[in-house]
């Protein structure tokens, strides 16, 4: 494992090494030490290593990333793995707004509360949360799947497209167009399959889907006075 | 664009390093505020009966001794002044209505930054790190302390703009954020008695709170009043004599992060700002929730 200490060795110089390694680099478990909530931490990496961060961090952290596997050891700050396209980002802590926001593939998991907007825009991402998200999560959420085990905050799945939504505790209130869906059994195996990939010990069958009623897809004419 | 920090300390036994620890965390802030910066100090309390004024002039040849010295003989009072940079803390041995009277009435150039029995208030232009010791800011011992760094993106780099604002004895308030009903907000409150000094929306929010409490309202009734009243993006941290609050708006997208343990509360726009308190990594870390009233007291 190759230690580095943000306290020693500047952030962007770190990012550059990690983003620059080649496809058949040896230099595959890398830890930062002493984050102290720097932005925009291991963001951009395209190669398959792992890279582990010991405390907490700040915005945008494992932004874009491909392939790598990311784990915070702490709580994270806004816009976790957001626009992510492949790989996994793990959070041990809690995670602040826009986790997972626009992201595009890959398995973001946050093993503690998420803050608001969780899964804003997502695009294909898999988003497993073992704690609850805050208000206005999955809004206009197009593709992927977000899985909250514990309770969803106001106006979940605003405006949502086809992302699929799986919540096992309390939803506080459900956004415009997003409605609760019949659970079948394809949408259980993909759930089971997300929770163990996410190492979460919860029972599929105590969990409920929302999603898109479809209303807002095409202009209605019963609309015309509003423009 | 700016940046806010606040530090509650619960354990008195931490008191002597208050501000060496906001210190740290007003100069985490410096990216999102590198133009100017202010802080709110809560420590040394003068006696029952005497009164503290923090004053600001430009002119760092201003005759402080002089203002002090016509004061007290206007009003038959002792007086202690003490020049800090441009700033200056004036004790006087009597309680503030007089003295703010005086100096409205004789001596405009001279800025009141604050006032009360506990609170001092420093606002200057430069860096945080630079104003942080311009001003001694590691050496001021107390209970708690808020902080706020400014970037500046639409007015000038000056210090009647700078927040913390202090509406009333021993309060302050500071704001990331902008609210949208300010214009009538301000006639509504200059009805009920309360005068402003600037145009500043959050100067209208520092004195909403002020007069909420002054009317009697307990420190989470005043936030929770505010939360119906005042419209737009914010989140404030607000200081009173032994009081803490932090509250952000419903749809909460001005940042702020809160850490708590068993010696102190505190909260910054940014987690860069509490990565030095002692003990952080086993404290308590969360992002407050959309209105919801967050307040923790002395008592």
């Amino acid at each position: 494992m190759i230690v580095v200490d943000l306290e020693k060795t500047p952030l962007r110089e770190i990012n550059q090494r990690l983003q620059g390694l080649p496809a058949d680099t040896n230099e595959r478990l890398w830890k930062l030490i002493n984050p102290h909530g720097e932005h925009a931490c291991a963001v951009g990496l395209t190669q398959p290593i792992e890279v582990h961060i010991d405390g907490h961090i700040g915005y945008y952290c494992a932004g874009m990333n491909q392939n790598a596997k990311v784990v915070i050891h702490g709580q994270c700050g806004v816009g976790v793995a957001e626009n992510m396209m492949s790989g996994e980002v793990v959070v041990r802590g809690t995670a602040s707004s826009a986790a997972g926001a626009t992201g595009q593939g890959g398995l973001l998991v946050i093993q503690g509360d998420a803050g608001t907007r969780c899964g804003i825009s997502m695009k294909g991402i898999d988003i497993v949360v073992k704690g609850s998200v805050g208000a206005m999560s999955g809004f206009m959420a197009q593709s992927g799947s977000l899985v909250i085990c514990g309770d969803a905050g106001a106006n979940l799945g605003d405006s949502i497209y086809e992302a699929k939504l799986f919540v096992r505790g309390k939803v506080e209130s459900l956004g415009a167009d997003c409605i609760e869906k019949k659970m079948m059994p394809n949408h259980l195996e993909k759930l089971k399959r997300l929770l163990e990939r996410a190492e979460i010990d919860a029972d599929a069958s105590e969990f409920r889907r929302y999603g898109s009623a479809r209303k807002l897809y095409n202009f209605h004419v019963d609309n015309l006075d509003a423009y | 664009m700016c940046g806010i920090v606040g530090l509650f300390l619960k354990n008195p036994a931490l008191k002597p390093e208050l501000g060496k620890h906001v210190e740290t965390m007003l100069i985490g802030m410096s990216e999102r505020g590198p133009d100017s910066a202010g802080i709110a100090v809560y420590h040394s309390e003068v006696p029952e009966g005497q009164s503290k004024l923090t004053l600001f002039n430009a002119d760092p040849h201003y005759h402080w001794r002089g203002l002090a010295g016509a004061l007290g003989e206007a009003l038959d009072v002792e007086t202690d002044i003490d020049q800090k940079g441009n700033h200056a803390r004036l004790v006087a041995h009597c309680p503030e209505a007089p003295v703010l009277a005086w100096l409205h009435a004789n001596h405009p150039e001279i800025r009141i930054m604050g006032y009360g029995r506990l609170m001092e208030v420093y606002k200057d232009m430069g860096l945080p790190a630079e104003v942080a010791s311009r001003y001694g800011l590691a050496f001021m011992e107390g209970s708690h302390a808020i902080g706020h760094t400014r970037m500046a993106t639409e007015s000038a780099v000056t210090t009647e703009h700078s927040h913390p604002f202090t509406p009333a004895a021993d309060m302050c308030l500071v704001h990331n954020g902008s609210l949208s009903n300010h214009n009538n907000l301000r006639k509504w409150l200059r009805r009920h008695g309360q005068e402003f000094e600037t145009d500043n929306d959050s100067e209208v929010a520092a004195r909403y709170f002020a007069y909420r409490l002054s009317e009697g309202a307990s420190l989470q009734e005043a936030m929770e009043a505010g939360l119906a009243d005042l419209d737009g993006f914010f989140t404030f941290t607000m200081g009173t004599k032994d009081g803490f609050a932090v509250l952000r708006d419903a749809i909460a997208c001005k940042p702020a992060v809160l850490a708590e343990n068993d010696d102190w509360v505190a909260m910054a726009s940014e987690f860069r700002s509490l990565a030095y308190l002692p003990n952080i990594e086993k404290a308590k870390i969360w992002e407050p929730a959309p209105a919801t009233v967050y307040t923790w007291s002395l008592h």
